[in-house]
């Protein structure tokens, strides 16, 4: 089932695509994490605060970091390109054989 | 939205691990029957996982001038229900605490409670209502994705105002000092989310039948 029209389609990734581009260009900003900066409100509340447990694990540098991010979204949006591909790639090899089928030598026989 | 390692005390780690634990149950048998009954959506459930696994690693820049991600919950939630979305975040969750360092073991329970419990609820529950008002399935299903997300960030403000709450306006001055981190932030990339959702669903949606296997509408008459 179709949910929206193709010009929605288009309309909704530009509006998409100017949500997350309008702040950079139009509010000046340092741009951090608001995770970061949910931790640094708990640490400024409570004067000499100290995590009570560490990562076990850190990604050794802010590079590490950044590629680990990346293989993330990478795999996800593999998989869902794969999925998406397969689903369409079905449904026209479907189309083809109906189509087939309701040719019109097969329909005079 | 994710509580950082060691940020809540034990005794908040433990409380929110309890609460979330029979929802991982509960969905790990849903997410067991859904692949039973419906072998034919398992590549839409993967694509499901793949969209949260995806939206949760994009941080992106706000009005507010910070950052922050989305959740990526509404499309499983919406199509398959929100316990299936309990394991799907959860495994997201345990993902980014053991090897980005971003989030964390002891802090697991409550980031699973308003990214993987919460938000799937509120998306769902949305989407239905707006559905049962007679609204079309896109924009129940980008009423339900976008609050779900915002709803994420809501969560995990409480969550810390309960373990930080200030020492003169208690409880309320410390929610809206986190919900003004996090609150705010969120709205334009929440609508973001509620936009990707619906083009999202589309796309898996427009050539199948699987809303209507799923049973999410009725069949073609």
């Amino acid at each position: 089932m179709r949910l929206i029209s193709r010009r929605a389609r288009y309309l909704l990734g530009l509006a998409t695509l100017a949500l997350v581009v309008a702040p950079l260009i139009f509010v000046k900003g340092q741009y951090g994490g608001s995770d970061d900066q949910g931790s640094a409100a708990v640490a400024a509340s409570r004067p000499g605060f100290h995590p009570w447990f560490e990562p076990i694990w850190k990604p050794p540098s802010p590079e590490i970091e950044s590629l680990l991010f990346a293989l993330q979204a990478a795999i996800g949006a593999g998989t869902i390109g794969y999925v998406v591909g397969r689903i369409h790639g079905a449904a026209k090899e479907r189309e083809a054989q109906n189509n087939k089928k309701a040719s019109p030598t097969d329909v005079a026989t | 939205m994710h509580i950082m390692e060691g940020f809540l005390p034990p005794s908040h780690c433990i409380a929110w691990g309890a609460a979330s634990a029979p929802f991982l149950v509960h969905g790990a048998v849903k997410l067991r029957r859904v692949m039973r009954e419906h072998p034919q959506a398992r590549l839409t459930l993967a694509a499901s996982g793949a969209f949260t696994f995806v939206l949760s690693a994009l941080k992106m820049p706000s009005v507010t001038g910070s950052c922050s991600h989305p959740t990526g919950t509404g499309l499983g939630a919406v199509l398959f229900g929100p316990p299936v979305m309990a394991i799907l975040g959860a495994i997201v969750l345990l993902f980014q605490a053991l090897l980005l360092a971003h989030g964390g073991i002891t802090t697991l329970g409550a980031n699973i409670f308003s990214m993987a419990i919460v938000g799937p609820w509120v998306s769902y529950g949305l989407w239905r209502l707006c559905t049962s008002m007679g609204l079309s399935m896109a924009i129940g299903v980008f009423v339900g994705a976008a609050v779900g997300d915002w709803a994420t960030y809501i969560t995990t403000s409480v969550q810390l105002a309960l373990a930080y709450p200030d020492a003169a306006s208690g409880f309320t001055g410390a929610f809206l000092k986190f919900a003004g981190v996090f609150a705010l932030t969120q709205v334009p990339l929440a609508i973001a989310e509620g936009f990707l959702t619906v083009l999202v669903m589309n796309a898996l949606s427009e050539k199948t039948q699987v809303l209507e296997d799923l049973g999410l509408v009725r069949g073609r008459p």
